[in-house]
């Protein structure tokens, strides 16, 4: 019997490839945001209403992630923006490298923001660093206001949160007090915006972030 | 089930380092933090299926969980914090320090040699 001292970083693969992303992000000065939720929180209509509130001034491409069909990718592009569509068949989570590979498909030359809409999940994304720039998670008050204490993990890596479908908020129990509170006990930094992607309520605040953050 | 992916990548990380002439491996020995969100029978399974056909399979897997540290910033207990109960056991006020998580971390290899 032979015993061998390792030590070695089992994700180091993808760490590898996140350091090479977040390398490639700061020498283009692009800010990377990866988005995080559970599927049907809202992200691709947030990313079509923040695409047509800033796409004469802000130069922004997306990077879609889905286990099945282009349907997202469609969706951004149809609002004038440049989008890859990733597939994963079936994987819960994107990795960094599949990110590398999608930059390729874009000029990344003019380009200020690259938005990773992750799959659709709270739980496995989490867990694998694409070189983002900032992390942003999602909640929609129709998925219940318990979601940051079921699933911490998602919540307490983000750097902004956005509260979305506030306009379902008077039809549902969501505590958006008790939320704010649970989410600060896991993560004091973290940057909150209460909006609704359907009316846009809200959202310009998200938007003053947005162009401050590339800044 | 990320833990598939984590699976494949300790699987890699074991051929990496154990030549396939040099023998069987018996046990694997990784760590994890808090933030990985590792569900040991999820991982297990993982492993299990992945290892069939390569020098690991069979192989037991050993998952040890690294507390992640906090220190409370009204009374300065120390305590290992809880991501599903995010406040100090003394004074119950949700104002810390948390230290930094470790990352997922191959520690040993156990194999027969042929």
């Amino acid at each position: 019997m032979m015993k061998i001292k390792v030590k070695k970083k089992i994700l180091a693969k993808n760490e590898d490839f996140a350091a090479a992303n977040q390398k490639f992000f700061k020498k283009k000065n692009i800010l990377c945001i990866n988005m995080i939720s559970s599927p049907g929180s809202g992200k691709t209509t947030i990313l079509e209403k923040t695409a047509k509130a800033l796409k004469n001034k802000i130069n922004i491409a997306v990077i879609e992630g889905d286990l099945y069909t282009k349907l997202d990718a469609e969706r951004i592009r149809a609002t004038g923006l440049e989008a890859v569509q990733i597939e994963t068949k079936g994987a819960c989570h994107l990795t960094a490298e599949q990110i590398t590979n999608s930059l390729h498909k874009f000029d990344t030359d003019n380009l200020d923001i690259i938005v990773i809409e992750n799959i659709g999940n709270l739980v496995c994304p989490s867990d694998f660093d694409l070189g983002e720039t900032v992390r942003v998670v999602v909640l929609s008050v129709a998925e219940g206001d318990d979601k940051c204490k079921k699933y911490p993990n998602s919540f307490a890596q983000a750097d902004v949160l956005l509260i979305n479908k506030t306009d379902l908020a008077r039809y549902l129990d969501f505590n958006v007090k008790m939320v704010r509170k649970d989410v600060l006990k896991l993560n004091k930094d973290l940057k909150i915006f209460e909006i609704s992607a359907k009316t846009t309520a809200g959202m310009e605040k998200w938007f003053k972030w947005l162009k401050k953050a590339i800044r | 089930m990320h833990e598939m992916m984590v699976a494949e990548n300790i699987v890699e990380t074991i051929l990496a380092q154990v030549q396939k002439k040099s023998g069987k491996v018996t046990r694997v020995v990784i760590s994890c933090g808090q933030i990985n969100a590792i569900n040991d029978e999820a991982l297990k399974f993982a492993f299990e299926a992945i290892a069939a056909g390569t020098i690991c399979q069979g192989a037991k897997l050993k998952i040890k969980h690294i507390p992640l540290k906090a220190v409370c910033n009204s009374c300065h207990k120390k305590f290992n914090f809880d991501l599903y109960e995010p406040q100090c056991p003394k004074c119950g006020k949700s104002d810390f320090l948390i230290g930094d998580d470790v990352p997922l971390i191959l520690e040993e290899i156990e194999f027969e040699k042929k």
